[in-house]
């Protein structure tokens, strides 16, 4: 049976791991390569890079991070930020990532999407969202999260999907960073609305968060960043008490 | 012992040459048929569109080179479709290495079927000593039936042929570079043969 993922994200500021509160006041979190090592040895199912500064200065990801991860570890990555070209996304495909993950630039230009799942396959393509409420809409926000767009998150990911998408990653700003638990009830509505994987991402704090995003919130996916980074939760731990519930889980 | 990789525009190159790098050993990423036939074994990755993956293969007269290797050859992921008859993706003829149809996943799940999942049915030396049930990284929409060329299967809305092998042909459609010491157990016994 296909298990359900426990995804350590990697955000990457200058060539280190941080972890913002909101997105905002970063903390240093370590050495990338470091941190990957530790999360495959613990039975990370995937791992995902973002290179969070990336669209705000214009910065592309940096290629020898994703080199230096890929030599590393023998699980599965995606890398994004700031990739906002078939030929961006090629160097990092080259330099070992196994999916790349876009999000302003798709918002921007949708028709990437399009033209990436024709170039590597719609596998290859996740489409990350990062969506807040705003008034009983949830909208979807760009640079960062910090710039609102006119786009309807539901209307987005659906969109996304039939442009070509593999999987969405979507993070919900209001939840992100509070540890209080994920977007249950927009990733329930998402995945109703798609059918490709949905990782959940933004909330993460507790065991119990991970058992309700895949039983209530029906993701495929639960993505979390600080809790991994500081070792509040081990991710074995994580999965065997996943699997305790009736999740299935790799364990081995 | 020289390991070749094959060159083209739909390889995961980098993933297998550090998954080669791991047991020390340096391939040799190359698209020429001379060089393929004077390596002992021959790895044909695969992360893309088979449709422009087959046109790059005939255009560089890859897909004549291939079926002609006697060499113990493994494809991987795509690799493995490439390597069937014909894929519903963008109606590509493919290798006939395999007489296999490769088919889009039915919507009644989520497409791809990206993630780990596990393997069963294992037969043959590509699978030995690797325990029922293990799990492997996959990441794909279409899948190829099974057959009597299947050596492991896999459930995903259909029962598929999660390897398959004719004789010196091996394929894998999970990502043995990415499936942790499992996947990794997988490549040492390909470079064992």
């Amino acid at each position: 049976m296909l298990t359900k993922r426990i995804i350590p994200c990697l955000d990457i500021k200058d060539g280190r791991t941080v972890k913002g509160i909101n997105f905002l006041d970063l903390k240093d979190a370590g050495d990338p390569v470091a941190l990957a090592s530790r999360y495959a040895a613990d039975l990370a199912d995937e791992l995902v890079f973002l290179d969070i500064t990336a669209t705000v200065e214009f910065r592309k990801t940096l290629i020898h991070i994703v080199e230096d991860v890929a030599r590393e570890i023998n699980i599965p990555f995606t890398v994004g930020g700031g990739v906002s070209s078939i030929k961006d996304a090629s160097a990092l495909l080259d330099a070992g990532a196994e999916k790349i993950a876009i999000n302003s630039a798709a918002v921007r230009n949708p028709g990437l999407i399009d033209d990436m799942a024709l170039e590597f396959g719609s596998q290859a393509v996740v489409v990350a969202i990062d969506s807040k409420l705003m008034g009983d809409e949830d909208i979807v926000h760009v640079r960062g999260g910090r710039t609102p767009t006119e786009r309807k998150t539901l209307l987005w990911v659906k969109e996304a999907e039939n442009r070509g998408a593999g999987e969405i990653l979507l993070t919900s700003m209001d939840h992100d960073g509070t540890k209080a638990g994920f977007a249950n009830d927009l990733n329930r509505k998402v995945g109703s609305l798609i059918n490709i994987p949905i990782i959940a991402s933004g909330g993460g704090g507790e065991m119990i968060h991970f058992e309700d995003a895949f039983l209530i919130g029906k993701s495929d996916a639960a993505l979390a960043a600080s809790i991994f980074h500081y070792n509040e939760i081990g991710i074995t731990d994580l999965k065997k008490h996943l699997y305790s519930k009736g999740i299935p889980m790799r364990l081995s | 012992m020289k390991i070749a990789i094959i060159r083209y525009n739909a390889g995961n190159v980098r993933s297998v040459t550090n998954a080669l790098n791991r047991f020390g050993v340096e391939p040799i990423v190359t698209d020429s048929a001379e060089i393929l036939n004077s390596c002992d074994k021959v790895i044909f990755p695969g992360v893309g569109e088979a449709s422009t993956a087959m046109k790059y293969l005939r255009n560089k007269g890859l897909d004549e080179a291939i079926r002609g290797i006697r060499a113990p050859f493994l494809g991987i992921c795509l690799g493995l479709q490439l390597m069937c008859r014909h894929s519903e993706e963008n109606d590509t003829t493919c290798l006939d290495i395999f007489p296999l149809e490769v088919k889009k996943f039915p919507a009644r799940d989520k497409i791809p079927h990206m993630g780990w999942n596990n393997i069963n049915d294992l037969k043959g030396p590509l699978l030995q000593n690797i325990a029922l049930d293990s799990h492997l990284y996959f990441v794909h929409s279409y899948y190829a039936e099974v057959s009597e060329n299947t050596v492991a299967t896999t459930n995903y809305i259909e029962a598929f042929s999660a390897a398959l092998q004719k004789d010196n042909f091996y394929a894998i459609q999970s990502h043995p570079e990415k499936s942790g010491d499992v996947g990794q157990k997988i490549l040492e016994n390909f470079l064992s043969l």
